[in-house]
């Protein structure tokens, strides 16, 4: 009986322990959110509030306007052009790539899957400066290829993601299909391609997640406001010097996320799935 | 004869095709590589040596770089100073607090997926600009953080926690504390990978829950530690846009992240050559700590061996 008791205790000490950090993780993004239904003047009054006094939804259509004569429907849209396209190129460059390396055998494979993890521990960051100097010089400042077009050309990251999920695919479907007279890219097509989709969703959902959120790029390729993604735009719209109108600012803020949030709960499995899985089990 | 001939055509062609099919397979890669990292890298070490404001070409300045960065630029000192603080501190708070919660978690308890959400959720939506903003307001002078003190304390702080040059960096070390969810996921895995008899052994032998902690499932967890841990140091010395967005590396350069002059350097004055320079030194840090932990990790991370 006794054991019963303080055991259930225990329970409830973890119980209110999860409760405090659950709500500490949540506040910040309530209180985004609230904040975003708030009259402008009454954001940073009672600020901790999580209800506002009086629901204010002209902070969206206030927010929508965006700057320079430019709404945030153009913002969004270039964001979605680029997250689509770069997830698109993703897929489709590295699932050919991870399926060379994980079933063909040919000349210098060690060598060419050695670039792979090189690259899989070089942060990108470091050659971004030469990155934009040949872009410079190649013309593509001010369009969106240099944030798309890498993207078809395989990234180290989910090649090596798709080529650990294809190694548990048992070799005899590819030799069955080679019996039957089906080519190396039928049996891609054919026989894996069907066969590594949870990898392809995995992939495609995390690409979209750096996509989204990628704020340096765009901030240097991107130089004309009708070209803006959100990120930058937000980053614009939050100018100090400008007197922001942060309820506005918020609704904006808040916008934004949905995309990914949605993308989230649509996909949990899949995003759980890929973590624990990711570099860890070889 | 000719069955021969034939066989060997045969042999020759299919073996062929295999490293034709093998290249076609992966000529994505080769060219993305060559182009949006060799050739890169390469130029890299070369504009180190230069100066260059992308309008006229390149200068050969020898080693004027790096003197510079040493003798004539307070603010790479700063900088560096600045992320060392950040990595030192945010990366290992934020791996020690995932691994703490990912053990709560695995307790068994009720609602542990509605946990495992709203724990992660901040690491989804947490490198955007969105979330940066909103932090820097949170933390403002009247901004939430000083109202919830307020109210659960009865006194309100009359500071701006990101303004001020002694709060400003562990505000944002905060923000990097609250994203511990995906270590976090990566750690649950991990836990659950765990074999329950091993628990149920020491359970035998009379272990208590901290002995099964130190000698269970901290070892056990050692390789997955290691891998959070160099990929987070690294991610951690590329951290850019909170102090773009939330300070501005200020208030007096207390959180003027690396990338951040780095940032500065190339595209606000336009001085690609010293940027490159700047860039090459932090990727010789990064590879030094890297190293450092793989070397130092054949001593506490520890392996199982198969079969």
């Amino acid at each position: 009986m006794i054991r019963n008791s303080k055991f259930s205790w225990t329970k409830l000490m973890i119980q209110l322990m999860c409760l405090v950090i659950g709500a500490a993780s949540l506040y910040p993004i309530a209180w985004m959110i609230a904040s975003s239904f708030k009259e402008s003047s009454q954001v940073f009054v009672s600020a901790h509030s999580l209800i506002p006094a009086a629901w204010d939804f002209s902070n969206y259509s206030n927010g929508w306007k965006g700057f320079a004569g430019i709404t945030f429907g153009t913002f969004f849209k270039n964001t979605f052009i680029i997250v689509c396209t770069t997830v698109l190129g993703t897929i489709v460059s590295c699932s050919l790539v991870a399926y060379g390396f994980a079933r063909v055998k040919f000349k210098l494979k060690g060598f060419w899957f050695g670039t792979v993890m090189l690259t899989l521990l070089l942060p990108g960051q470091i050659v971004q400066i030469p990155q934009y100097i040949i872009f410079h010089q190649m013309g593509w400042v001010n369009t969106i290829y240099p944030l798309v077009v890498p993207a078809f050309f395989g990234s180290a990251f989910f090649i090596f993601l798709i080529m650990q999920f294809i190694r548990t695919i048992p070799y005899e479907l590819d030799e069955a299909a080679k019996i039957d007279g089906c080519s190396r890219f039928g049996i891609f097509s054919r026989i894996i391609l069907p066969l590594i989709k949870p990898a392809l969703v995995t992939s495609a959902i995390f690409e979209f997640y750096w996509s989204w959120d990628n704020f340096f790029g765009a901030l240097i390729y991107l130089g004309k406001p009708q070209m803006y993604t959100v990120s930058v735009a937000l980053r614009l719209f939050a100018d100090p010097s400008s007197g922001t109108d942060w309820s506005a600012m918020f609704a904006m803020a808040t916008l934004s996320l949905i995309p990914p949030i949605l993308v989230f709960f649509m996909f949990q499995r899949y995003i759980v799935e890929g973590i624990s899985t990711t570099g860890l089990k070889g | 004869m000719g069955m021969v001939t034939m066989m060997a055509q045969q042999i020759r062609k299919s073996s062929g095709n295999e490293n034709g099919a093998g290249y076609l397979f992966i000529l994505p890669w080769i060219i993305g590589f060559i182009a949006f990292t060799a050739i890169p890298f390469i130029c890299l070490f070369y504009f180190t040596f230069t100066k260059y404001d992308l309008l006229s070409s390149p200068k050969w300045t020898g080693l004027d770089n790096f003197i510079r960065m040493f003798t004539a630029d307070d603010k790479f000192l700063t900088s560096l100073k600045v992320t060392f603080i950040y990595v030192l501190t945010a990366i290992p708070l934020r791996l020690i607090f995932a691994l703490l919660i990912a053990i709560l978690l695995n307790m068994k308890i009720r609602f542990v997926g509605l946990y495992r959400t709203a724990f992660y959720i901040p690491s989804i939506i947490g490198g955007s600009v969105a979330v940066a903003v909103m932090w820097g307001q949170l933390f403002g002078l009247n901004g939430a953080v000083n109202a919830v003190i307020e109210a659960v304390f009865g006194f309100r702080p009359n500071v701006s926690w990101i303004a001020h040059p002694d709060t400003a960096l562990w505000s944002l070390i905060l923000m990097a504390i609250w994203q511990f969810g995906s270590p976090m996921i990566i750690f649950l895995a991990g836990l659950k990978n765990i074999p329950d008899s091993y628990y149920e052994a020491a359970v035998v032998d009379g272990a208590n829950a901290f002995q099964r902690f130190v000698k269970i499932t901290l070892p056990l967890l050692t390789p997955i530690i290691l891998f959070n841990l160099v990929m987070q140091i690294i991610g951690g010395f590329m951290t850019f846009t909170q102090g773009l967005i939330i300070t501005d590396g200020g208030p007096l350069d207390r959180t003027l992240f690396y990338q951040l002059h780095v940032y500065r350097q190339g595209f606000e004055f336009l001085d690609m050559g010293y940027a490159a320079a700047l860039s090459c030194f932090l990727l010789v840090i990064v590879a030094i700590l890297t190293a450092l932990v793989f070397k130092t990790s054949s001593a506490w991370v520890h392996y199982e061996s198969k079969g």
